[in-house]
């Protein structure tokens, strides 16, 4: 069975512009205004990620790509159509969130853990390799507030890809970290790759998304563009806009 | 088909206690003070009724009137501070909320479970003022921790309700605000439950935060069990209280995404 499953889902966000206060809802029942105009972040998307494969996605920005990692994340529902996963989900979605600056970089990599879903036995397991995995062992015992950008990500990437996730989604936070950890990374995916994992991964920078993904999605105003084997995908990208091509 | 297949395979019992560390030493962290803060609030507030309930109002029917009232101040003041921490930790967390695939009740549960350090200190100042008063230890306070559960249940059940409410109409931390006020009076924290006309004390004792202190004196002051309709009536209502939280919150939940 497939791990991920998009089937004709559309996002759509109504623009309510901040209208969370009593008064808007009161008023909106006296008299309901003919509302703002849905805003679609995404429709009819549909594709297939069978274990194991890699799919990059691509597209300028507002095009929907982070909507549809969300979706794959489960951190909201689709409007219309079905999102299936199956197994687990590793995500980073954005840099350090849900890292508390006041903790300690071991602090904070427990928390993590946690709500990645592991467990107090494998958070004791793999504690060690995910330190030694960041590179930042020594500063592991300061509050995370004393730590470059840079550093938080190697923490946060380090921690998701030690989570043993099935499923591991990345949005755009590679880029963070210096060349060395890049590489790292790079070879780390590649090693989950091997071991069978799926993985969902947005970004700028092309060449990397060519190296680690076997598949390509090109989003276009929240449609499907094209979809097929990377190199085909990123080279009708590359055509159509010549100066996102670099990376 | 609207299919959400919001699987997370985590341990819930050990990321709620994480989450529950991480509230604490973020919290005691920042204060070189540490726990006199948590002790100085009641003591000062115990200090203010006590000098105008028994100098400029006085009421010569109770005894002991510094524990009694503080009988009344810690449940109050756990309530008050959990059920607004509770209220606002679904916005507050929204990086959280927004970014990882947690269940979402674990935020609000989270947040009341943080607020029981402060309470364990208070009940802990409590219990050595009721020995300080020479009032002794006797075989009642094993009700204790079941009268505290209960009430834990309840400010959870109603900090999920107000928290995914909010989400939805910003202005429901004044209400809450409001209501906290109100009940400051309401609650019987410096009369008794002797004060109270019998026709209203039908209603003291669904209120969970009353029903509680009724119990503590019963516990504490009296050295007897506390009354079993009480006692009943408090399980029913935090129990149905959570449940009604529990209900609201799965409902409102899948769509707190496009709101935050």
């Amino acid at each position: 069975m497939a791990a991920i499953v998009f089937k004709d889902v559309s996002k759509c966000f109504r623009r309510h512009a901040g209208r969370q206060l009593l008064r808007h809802r009161l008023a909106h029942l006296l008299r309901p205004s003919p509302g703002v105009a849905p805003f679609y972040a995404l429709r009819d998307v549909s594709f297939e990620l069978q274990p194991g494969e890699s799919l990059g996605i691509v597209g300028p920005n507002g095009a929907g790509k982070s909507t549809l990692l969300n979706l794959a994340t489960s951190l909201c529902l689709p409007d219309a159509g079905s999102v299936h996963i199956k197994g687990s989900v590793a995500a980073l979605l954005e840099l350090g969130s849900g890292f508390h600056p006041d903790l300690t970089g071991a602090e904070n990599v427990r928390i993590h853990a946690a709500l990645l879903g592991l467990n107090r036995r494998q958070v004791k397991e793999r504690f060690e390799s995910i330190v030694d995995f960041s590179g930042v062992r020594d500063a592991i015992n300061e509050p995370l507030r004393t730590y470059s950008s840079g550093m938080v990500v190697r923490l946060a990437f380090s921690v998701a890809v030690n989570s043993d996730p099935e499923i591991l989604i990345v949005d755009e936070v590679l880029g963070v970290g210096d060349q060395e950890f890049f590489a790292k990374s790079v070879t780390r995916i590649k090693e989950l790759r091997r071991a069978g994992k799926t993985m969902l991964c947005v970004s700028h920078a092309l060449a990397t998304l060519e190296s680690m993904c076997d598949r390509g999605l090109w989003l276009e105003h929240g449609r499907v563009q094209r979809i097929g084997p990377v190199h085909e995908v990123l080279r009708a990208y590359r055509e159509s806009a010549p100066s996102q091509g670099q990376g | 088909m609207l299919v959400g297949s919001a699987m997370w395979h985590g341990d819930f019992l050990f990321l709620l206690q994480n989450l529950v560390l991480k509230d604490f030493r973020v919290r005691y962290r920042n204060m070189s003070l540490g726990v006199f803060w948590s002790l100085l609030n009641p003591l000062l507030m115990m200090g203010v009724l006590t000098f105008v309930w028994t100098k400029i109002v006085p009421n010569p029917t109770i005894k002991h009137f510094p524990v009694f009232v503080l009988c009344g101040l810690v449940p109050y003041s756990f309530f008050n501070v959990a059920w607004v921490s509770g209220t606002l930790s679904i916005l507050e967390n929204a990086n959280l909320v927004k970014r990882v695939p947690v269940p979402r009740e674990i935020v609000p549960i989270s947040a009341v479970l943080s607020s029981c350090l402060h309470l364990g200190i208070q009940i802990l100042l409590l219990l050595l003022m009721v020995l300080g008063f020479g009032l002794g230890i006797n075989i009642h306070w094993l009700w204790l921790p079941l009268v505290w559960a209960l009430e834990i249940v309840f400010v959870c059940g109603l900090a999920l309700l107000t928290s995914a409410i909010n989400v939805f109409i910003r202005d429901v931390r004044y209400v809450v605000e409001s209501t906290l006020l109100v009940m400051f009076w309401l609650v019987p924290i410096f009369y008794g439950f002797e004060n109270i006309p019998q026709r209203f004390a039908f209603v003291y004792e669904l209120n969970p935060v009353a029903a509680l202190i009724f119990a503590l004196r019963s516990i504490l002051l009296h050295a007897t069990q506390p009354h079993s309709s009480t006692l009943l009536k408090l399980t029913v209502v935090s129990f149905a209280v959570f449940a009604i939280g529990w209900v609201v919150f799965r409902k409102l939940k899948d769509s707190f995404y496009e709101h935050i």
